[in-house]
């Protein structure tokens, strides 16, 4: 059996940043933010891992971290076998970054020049260049905005090019912050699709940020749930909501209209109609036991269970940080 | 190696593209240039009429002088360039340093396509009108021609690193338009873009020929009207590559003492 060496690997690492703040007329204060707290974990190649937490978590810290661009105050750092803070050149061939909230093409050029210069600029081979570009076109749905300078193009045509930016040249691993960031329903699902594919047909590593859960949803095995610059949760999306969001849902749909059920271990949470939702506990109960007792206090006509939702999953653990915070 | 050459002409024909996406800004720079022509060519004009010689320049070298300055100053850029303090400012400079170049190649790069543009389309044009204007002095022979040729290539470099130092100080500062300012009020004076520097005081003169100023201007004008000729040509331009060469270095010393402060302290 061999072990797979993870590409990532994060080691007991921090960062501060020192931030002077006027205090008066002439003091200035000087006080340290930690925004990487003592972080570890692991991606194995392949991954598709998402990275997410509230505002100010250290998210984006940690990309750069991952990227060269900052260097950790302490711990160690990896990307595929080497330092990123130090090897940052030779590491910028084999990842690829982007930053949503940056302009990483060139303002002034046709998107399509852009790719044609990173072509050059990462010396990627005419032939897989093409091949490339071709999949890429159409998988984003590039083509009616190929031509436009990059400072014309609305942000989701933009984010759609950045993205196309960072894997024009086969990175192994891409670093993704809110790739989805300005995107409408259907840009948002094109650039879903799109990592998939990149994933599973290429073997791309990719670790992305969000704000936007359903992009952990569709895409992610591996979430990584940062607070504070810790790490409060890491693991697959059905473990989480097994764990924080243990709540399920029965509906039930009755031949007529009623008050609302009396049913044990669990709760009715709303009543429409004949239709009734049931909150419920699969630690305690489950879905079948509640169905029968529903039956005998009511004529059944249908009955469906809802999944926890990972907002609500999501909503409760950075509820629960908050209240620790204070 | 030719790889990385390859990459720095696309990024140089990309720097080209840039500016020629904006062809009324050039009609209006090329309006401008012409007219300050004819301006400051009358002004120098008149302090012809009680002597026939100022430092080697007679009344045809100084109106080819300031034809040819006129025709320089987008060509070598020698006002305000905020590009790159303004990339460190809004932090996009971090996208520039996931990119397997190094920044100031690629800023070096695009600065020499940009300057191709401007040659053929600002440069050349006011140059045109002057001396159909005027009786303005020529390269006294290929030889010249090509020196000259040589000399403004290497003063656009100069110009540029100059340019990308003075940029590099918003790694630390938030008003890093001081600096800039100061650096084009020192680099137009000193580079004898204002009034040549055989015009100035010895003392004046011998301080500007100590900075890499003149090497921005000066120099290919010297060439172009004979000013600097046979030996001292060679002479001139090697100063010319020494000054592209030491600002390169500084540039690239300074520019990663930047990074380190970016990387070390979030910027
Ligand atoms: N250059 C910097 N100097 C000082 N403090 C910084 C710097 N960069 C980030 N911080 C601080 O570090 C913390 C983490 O910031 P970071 O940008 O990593 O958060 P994030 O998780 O990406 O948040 P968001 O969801 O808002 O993008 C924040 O408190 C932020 O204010
Ligand atoms: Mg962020």
């Amino acid at each position: 059996m061999t072990v797979a060496v993870p590409i990532i690997e994060f080691e007991d690492v921090h960062k501060d940043f020192v931030v002077h703040r006027k205090a008066g007329r002439l003091r200035r204060e000087r006080t340290v933010v930690r925004a990487v707290d003592g972080l570890s974990f692991a991606v194995e190649r392949g991954a598709i891992v998402g990275y997410i937490g509230p505002n100010g978590a250290g998210k984006s810290t940690t990309v750069k971290l991952l990227t060269g661009i900052l260097v950790p105050s302490a711990g160690r750092v990896s990307v595929a076998g080497l330092i990123p803070a130090k090897q940052r050149i030779t590491l910028a061939r084999r990842i690829g970054a982007m930053f949503g909230q940056r302009v990483q093409l060139w303002w002034d050029l046709p998107l399509i020049d852009s790719f044609d210069l990173l072509r050059h600029i990462y010396r990627i081979p005419e032939e897989r260049y093409r091949q490339n570009l071709t999949e890429f076109r159409e998988l984003l749905e590039l083509d009616p905005f190929l031509r436009t300078p990059v400072r014309q193009l609305s942000l989701g045509q933009r984010i759609r090019g950045e993205v196309v930016a960072a894997m024009l040249h086969d990175p192994e691993v891409v670093f993704l912050d809110e790739p989805t960031i300005g995107l409408d329903v259907v840009a948002k699902q094109r650039v879903r699709e799109f990592l998939t594919a990149a994933n599973r047909e290429r073997g791309v590593t990719v670790m992305l940020t969000t704000h936007d859960l359903a992009d952990i949803e569709r895409l992610c095995s591996r979430i990584l749930i940062l607070d504070r610059g810790r790490l409060v949760y890491d693991g697959g999306l059905e473990a989480l909501k097994a764990r924080y969001g243990g709540e399920r849902t029965l509906v039930v749909d009755l031949e007529e209209s009623g008050p609302a059920l009396r049913v044990t271990d669990a709760r009715v949470t709303r009543v429409d109609g004949p239709r009734q939702w049931i909150a419920f506990d699969r630690e305690r109960t489950n879905a079948a036991r509640l169905a029968a007792e529903v039956a005998s206090q009511a004529a059944l006509r249908d009955l469906t269970v809802e999944e926890p939702d990972i907002e609500d999953v999501v909503r409760r653990i950075y509820a629960e940080r908050q209240v620790g915070r204070t | 190696m030719i790889a990385a050459l390859r990459a720095d002409l696309e990024i140089a024909r990309r720097g080209y593209a840039r500016y020629a996406a904006y062809p009324v800004a050039t009609l209006a720079g090329l309006f401008t240039n012409t007219l300050f022509g004819f301006m400051r060519g009358f002004v120098l004009l008149a302090l012809f009429e009680q002597r026939s010689e100022i430092g080697g320049y007679d009344a045809a070298a100084t109106l080819t002088y300031t034809w040819l300055t006129q025709a320089l100053i987008a060509t070598v850029f020698i006002w305000g360039w905020l590009d790159l303090a303004i990339r460190i400012r809004s932090g996009d400079i971090v996208t520039d340093l996931v990119r397997p170049i190094h920044p100031l190649r690629a800023a070096l790069a695009n600065d020499l396509g940009r300057s191709a543009y401007h040659a053929v389309f600002r440069g050349v044009p006011v140059l045109l009108v002057g001396a159909l204007m005027f009786d303005l002095i020529a390269p006294a022979g290929p030889l010249e021609w090509f020196a000259f040729f040589v000399s403004a290539a290497l003063a656009v470099v100069v110009s540029f690193a100059f340019r990308f130092l003075y940029n590099i100080p918003a790694f630390w500062l938030l008003d890093f338009r001081g600096i800039a300012v100061l650096a084009m009020i020192l680099s137009s004076l000193f580079s004898g873009f204002v009034i040549p520097i055989a015009f100035f005081p010895d003392w004046l003169a011998a301080i500007a020929h100590a900075t890499p100023f003149p090497a921005m201007v000066q120099i290919p004008i010297d060439i172009f009207v004979g000013a600097v000729r046979g030996p001292q040509i060679a002479v001139a331009l090697a100063v010319q590559a020494a000054w592209a060469a030491g600002l390169l270095l500084l540039c690239r010393v300074c520019f990663a003492l930047g990074v380190r402060r970016l990387v070390v302290q979030g910027g």
